[in-house]
């Protein structure tokens, strides 16, 4: 389904900023697949998901969507198959748009935008019946600006809005991080749901080692531009948070950074 | 008194299509003082020459459409700050209008007109107003219905959240090319419009003309609220007749028209100030409070939904 082919990736290359982000990645993900990434600050997980979007192009390497090229592609041309949910709660939505405009935006993803109304009366029926999903009283809002919600309800409206029209491939980038823990759950909940229901390939960026290992079949751990680790199935389910803390620390120098940890 | 609500009418035209990239795609257009004259000098030298009225303004739209394409093109594919993308294609318009017009004046006295046609079956009076406001009310709605479509919705997300829209599929480029389009169209066709009523079309019209369309925009919005893109255009097009208002006002006690560009710099210059009073924050804020509730229809309204809450649009 995704398949990132010898990816590599430097910023400023040739000058004193020099920064190595992607180091020859391999990843395939196969139609279904729930990954989970993990890694410290600056790993490249970042990166490995906006190459994959297009909105930064590697030099070097392929990326390819259901064995078509789209290393060629711009950002908006690879989003008719692509859904993104960002890790800032405001990104994701269009703040002075209502919500039932901001869902019939996210509804026409890889269709052709024209001239009929953005919001109809059935239309209307379809995203209140959505929206239900989220368990927010967001259907009994329909009109509200986006803006007036909490970041908490809008990053699960963001959430539902990358779903909705059933995209090839899901990416999250720390999609929960921004949150309270309650609200942070909430989300979490809504994304393994929709993943399982829509059977969605997806790439999911965490922080958080124990939600790593609890949702999805796979789990890759990024480390100075490389994937060091790739477990899955039965595998995965073995791991504890103590042993990816071990496998960190197998990397001399590398910066534990596990919330969990904290806590 | 009626010429001045006339005139305000018709510069709403104008006042719609700065709304349209100023507010709406948040892109601070220049263009507009080339694509105001060059829909004036279009119209003119098509009627001289015995064009249809009607057809004559139409093609004043396209020609301002062109020059919005210009500046689009400019700023999206050349990768050149939108500010300047305007000046450059309003400083090349001066030279392309004064070839339009083959000189730097076309007088249309006795010709059939938009306008001498309204006055032949309007008069000059209350009627004509009214004839006008439907003009200015027919576009108002037009605009409103365009903003509604799904292109409409992507060209408003575009102005709002760029990372979200193209994400979505939208290429913003398009978007902005598309709206830059639609706004000097409009303005060509206020050009070509303000030409016929004024018995000639001049290469200096469209100068400071931005701040015309831009004090019409801030000064209704100001006096007559944002809150949905159908009050927001309703206030636009009243900002123009308010600005009509008051210049006629300012004539009035004895300023003489060549005072207006400075009169317009300062109404814009109180517009953005007298938000900043106060006084002014705490009517803005009685008033928000009381939208935000009309809007949010319950009281959910977290610290963090005010921090994060509207941008005035
Ligand atoms: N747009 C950019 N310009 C310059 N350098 C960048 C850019 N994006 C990322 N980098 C650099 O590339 C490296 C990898 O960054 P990336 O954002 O992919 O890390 P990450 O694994 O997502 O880290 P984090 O956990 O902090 O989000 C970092 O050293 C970062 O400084
Ligand atoms: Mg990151």
């Amino acid at each position: 389904m995704l398949n990132v082919s010898e990816v590599s990736k430097t910023f400023f290359p040739g000058t004193v900023n020099e920064r190595r982000a992607l180091d020859d990645v391999n990843l395939q993900l196969a139609a279904g697949d729930f990954v989970t990434v993990i890694g410290s600050n600056g790993a490249g997980k970042s990166t490995v998901l906006n190459t994959v979007a297009g909105r930064i192009t590697q030099e070097k390497g392929v990326v390819e969507l259901e064995n078509r090229d789209v290393s060629k592609l711009k950002e908006h041309q690879r989003a008719a198959q692509i859904g993104r949910v960002f890790q800032d709660p405001m990104a994701g939505t269009s703040p002075n748009l209502t919500i039932e405009q901001n869902l019939s935006l996210a509804d026409r993803r890889g269709y052709s935008r024209g001239l009929r109304l953005g919001v109809t009366a059935s239309k209307r029926e379809r995203f209140a019946e959505a929206l239900k999903v989220l368990e927010l009283g967001l259907e009994d809002r329909l009109r509200a600006k986006v803006g007036l919600l909490s970041g908490g309800q809008r990053q699960a409206l963001s959430l539902l809005m990358a779903t909705l029209s059933q995209p090839k491939v899901l990416l999250l980038d720390e999609h929960t991080a921004a949150l309270d823990p309650q609200r942070a759950e909430l989300v979490t909940r809504l994304t393994t749901k929709i993943v399982k229901e829509q059977k969605l390939t997806t790439l999911m960026v965490t922080h958080n080692m124990a939600q790593a290992l609890e949702v999805g079949n796979r789990l890759i751990m990024m480390h100075e531009g490389r994937i060091i680790l790739d477990v899955s199935d039965e595998e995965k389910e073995k791991l504890a948070p103590g042993d990816l803390l071990a496998e960190f620390s197998k990397i001399k120098g590398a910066v534990v950074d596990d919330k969990t940890m904290l806590q | 008194m009626i010429t001045a609500l006339e005139l305000g009418l018709i510069y709403a035209l104008v006042a719609l299509g700065v709304y349209l990239t100023f507010r709406i795609l948040n892109f601070p257009d220049l263009t507009v003082d080339g694509s105001f004259t060059s829909g004036a000098a279009t119209a003119a030298v098509l009627i001289v020459n015995g064009t249809d009225p009607f057809l004559a303004s139409a093609a004043a739209f396209v020609v301002g459409a062109l020059a919005g394409l210009i500046t689009g093109l400019l700023h999206t594919k050349g990768n050149i700050n939108g500010l300047l993308a305007g000046i450059l294609t309003m400083i090349g318009l001066y030279s392309i209008n004064l070839r339009i017009m083959g000189g730097a004046n076309i007088p249309l006295l006795g010709e059939d007109t938009l306008i001498s046609g309204l006055r032949d079956v309007a008069g000059s009076g209350w009627t004509s107003v009214l004839v006008l406001v439907a003009m200015a009310l027919v576009f108002k709605l037009i605009i409103d219905w365009f903003l509604h479509t799904d292109s409409g919705l992507a060209l408003q997300a575009t102005g709002d959240n760029e990372q979200m829209i193209t994400s979505f599929a939208v290429s913003t480029d398009r978007m902005k090319i598309i709206g830059l389009m639609i706004s000097n169209g409009l303005v060509g066709l206020g050009g070509a419009i303000v030409a016929q009523f004024q018995g000639f079309a001049d290469i200096g019209m469209g100068i400071g003309l931005i701040l015309v369309g831009l004090a019409s925009v801030i000064v209704g919005q100001a006096i007559f609220g944002t809150r949905v893109v159908m009050q927001a255009t309703l206030a636009v097009v009243l900002g123009a007749v308010v600005y009509r208002l008051a210049i006629q006002f300012a004539l009035n006690v004895g300023l003489n028209p060549n005072d207006m560009k400075l009169m317009s710099a300062v109404l814009v210059v109180a517009a953005l100030l007298l938000p900043q009073w106060k006084g002014f924050q705490r009517i803005a804020q009685w008033r928000k409070n009381r939208t935000a509730l009309d809007a949010a229809g319950d009281a959910t309204l977290t610290s963090e939904a005010k921090t994060h809450g509207e941008k005035v649009r």
